[in-house]
């Protein structure tokens, strides 16, 4: 969207291990990760030569809020001389986002500002089409890592488009390419990946649990897609996306209120999933995240009454690959058991009728 | 006839509005019962039926309420959502009576009213009046109830703002022991004065904060808390942020600190918070970067959890205040934060608590 209004556009390289060393040296100690992550992703970015910061903000109750106020403060104190724009939900208040959005484009029309919003918009419907691909056939396929390696070129490919027809044909692409990678039977788990947005998306934050089920054998379904964070906070939902719906009944009478973030839409997402019959849900987030503790507490309730095993993991620079590893083994064997005596019992009970 | 018993778990914003929620059901007719101070096994209840993950206060919260559950018909557990416009408490504290629920059983019923006032223009009375019905149809009970319930919150603030401690305070607003105008003891002349900044269920709980404040006072310091600056300074100094804070008591935190900084009486500054709380970590973090930036005034950063012992406590508290003395005494010749100490080789030293810097400040001037 940006280089489609002719702003120069330094992209942060990809999350890596120097991000969080960067990141966790001058990021509060108790900050979520993901401003830790984030931070480390200014300071990178700022060493590609970018002096201008745009960011997202947000009216709270979650940290997500006010991340760019204290990031600001810190980059002051570290001395490096970064601008930044925060794109302000526009609860009400039209007024501030279009002037942050004019401090950006300076003298461009607000027609193509319109146009190349739906075109970014649009990009990320794509992104998140591939992704979802790749969720879907992993678990399925002989050789997981070919899907891997396509799903990569066809990022790049989305990425350098500058047209919805170039968006369309990458996408066409990967899908035919895919069709014909070799494919094994067998009934397939499936887990539901609910949980905080960032780390739900950014593999890097997750420790990649998305591969690590897929290669387990597990189909993944994520609750959350990037389409509708952005919707959400930067649209204020004014754009029709097929998300979940009726969030606030499939979450009560567990959690009857917004908490911030996305806490009720994880209640919401992991009863969904139990009513889809999955074989388990996953929940993710940041260690500390305040709308994901809430959840978590009252998760027990909802696998109890609707009968779904549930894990979740809070991630941080703290974490270790091997134990995540090692708990979703032990998770995957617990839903294969679990799957195995059902059908035992479904079938006795068939025999006794 | 039957009194109504109803719990309030003696934690979270108890330390600021249990003078106003006793005197309400008192008046209705109700019999209010308070759990008893934080002691280990409501800790260690607290730990059991909470998640592992939540912080202190909450666990904290949930210990309070396994101390009450079978001793009381009601508690009041309202949904804590927001307490003054645009702004939240913490998301924990919208999720209490759900976590409640989830977690501790059996639990008697619940008065979770939401309590929101970011939404148009309701108040106390718009929740209190909500509860009360729970268990009265006399409206005009619930409408007298509420006038004595205003006053009495009333004169706990009013005793705050003169300095008055708080569980004193609450104390003398509930009637315990008669009001009177004297806040601190006078403290003697040419004491430290420490301003003290943390969430009030933390900083008022003995038990969690082992003793901090009455700690501070036999070390000869004066302590002086957020809760003595008035409302109206708090909002002035909270709107210098460039952009407006949306955790209330984050914002109380920032007012104070500021206008702590614009004041000259104190000699030091400690943040009281607890490990895991999500406001605090970006609070506490702007609060001691702006301290950082301010030579004159140091300060200090505790972060308390379950863990937590009291010799480590002691022995920071005792290093701090000696620090504060020495300071005193030898005003002009202490570097401040982060300025370079001349050792008598000549060789720069940087005092901070960046360890690169340090070794980064020799190797140029070398």
């Amino acid at each position: 969207m940006l280089s489609r209004l002719g702003i120069a556009l330094v992209l942060p390289p990809p999350t890596s291990r120097k991000t969080v060393e960067l990141g966790v040296r001058h990021a509060p100690e108790f900050a979520c990760f993901p401003l830790k992550l984030n931070l480390g992703n200014f300071l990178e970015a700022r060493e590609l030569g970018a002096d201008t910061i745009l960011m997202a903000g947000g009216i709270g109750p979650c940290r997500f809020g006010y991340y760019a106020e204290v990031q600001r403060e810190i980059l002051a104190d570290l001395h490096v001389p970064m601008e930044m724009v925060v794109l302000e939900p526009p609860a009400g208040d039209w007024g501030a986002f279009k002037a942050g959005v004019r401090s950006l484009i300076g003298g461009r029309s607000w027609w193509d500002v319109l146009k190349a919003i739906r075109f970014a918009w649009y990009k990320a419907r794509a992104i998140d089409a591939v992704e979802a691909e790749v969720l879907y056939l992993r678990p399925r396929l002989f050789e997981p890592q070919r899907v891997e390696e396509l799903c990569r070129e066809a990022l790049g490919r989305l990425d350098a488009s500058g047209s919805r027809q170039e968006l369309d044909h990458a996408v066409g692409e990967f899908r035919r390419t895919t069709r014909g990678l070799p494919r094994r039977s067998g009934a397939l788990l499936r887990v539901g990946l609910v949980g905080e947005i960032f780390t739900v998306l950014e593999p890097y934050a997750n420790y990649d649990i998305e591969r690590h089920l897929g290669l387990l054998g597990v189909e993944v379904t994520r609750g959350i897609f990037l389409s509708e964070w952005i919707n959400e906070h930067l649209f204020g939902g004014l754009l029709r996306v097929h998300g979940l719906e009726h969030v606030e009944e499939l979450a009560a009478p567990y959690l009857n209120a917004f908490v911030g973030g996305h806490g009720r839409e994880t209640v919401a997402a992991t009863v969904h999933f139990a009513r889809q019959h999955y074989d388990g849900v996953v929940q993710v987030a940041p260690f500390t995240c305040m709308p994901e503790i809430v959840a978590h507490s009252v998760l027990p309730a909802v696998a109890r009454d609707q009968e779904i095993p549930t894990l979740s993991f809070y991630l941080d620079e703290q974490s270790g690959i091997a134990g995540i590893v090692t708990r979703l083994e032990a998770f995957v064997d617990l839903m294969t058991a679990r799957r195995s005596r059902r059908g035992k019992q479904e079938a006795a009970g068939r025999k006794r009728l | 006839m039957i009194v109504i018993r109803i719990g309030i778990p003696r934690a979270l914003l108890y330390y600021m509005y249990f003078p106003l929620w006793r005197a309400f059901f008192t008046e209705l007719g109700a019999e209010v019962v308070v759990s008893p101070g934080t002691n280990k096994e409501i800790l260690d209840a607290g730990l059991q039926s909470a998640l592992n993950e939540a912080c202190l206060p909450v666990k904290l919260f949930f210990g309070h309420t396994a101390a009450l559950a079978d001793k009381v018909d009601y508690l009041f557990v309202p949904r804590l959502i927001s307490i003054e416009p645009k702004a939240y408490i913490c998301p924990k504290f919208m999720g209490l009576p759900d976590m409640l629920r989830a977690r501790i059983n059996p639990l008697p019923s619940l008065i979770d009213v939401s309590v929101d006032f970011s939404r148009g223009n309701r108040d106390w009375y718009s929740v209190l009046s909500l509860a009360g019905r729970q268990i009265t149809s006399d409206n005009n009970l619930i409408r007298k109830a509420y006038s004595s319930a205003r006053a009495a919150q009333d004169l706990f603030q009013k005793q705050l703002e003169a300095e008055t401690p708080v569980l004193e305070a609450i104390k003398r607003a509930t009637g315990k022991r008669a009001p009177d105008r004297g806040g601190q003891a006078a403290a003697e002349p040419g004491c430290l004065c420490i301003a003290l900044l943390g969430h009030p269920y933390n900083i008022y709980d003995d038990y969690i904060s082992m003793n901090l404040i009455q700690r501070l006072r036999s070390l000869g310091v004066r302590v002086i808390t957020a809760d003595c600056v008035p409302q109206q300074t708090i909002a002035e100094q909270a709107s210098r942020l460039p952009k407006k804070l949306f955790w209330t008591l984050g914002r109380k935190m920032v007012g104070a600190a500021h206008a702590f900084y614009d004041s000259s009486r104190f000699d030091g500054m400690i943040y009281l918070s607890s490990f895991g709380c999500g406001p605090e970590s970006l609070v506490g973090e702007l609060i001691a970067r702006w301290a950082r930036r301010r030579p004159d005034l140091p300060f200090m950063l505790l972060t308390i959890d379950e863990h937590s012992g009291t010799a480590g406590m002691i022995t920071r508290l005792e290093a701090f205040t000696d620090m504060l003395k020495r300071r005193r005494k030898r005003e002009d010749h202490l570097p401040a934060h982060g300025q370079p100490v001349y050792s008598s080789q000549g060789v720069a030293v940087q005092t901070g608590d960046r360890p690169g810097a340090a070794t980064a400040y020799l190797q140029e001037n070398r």
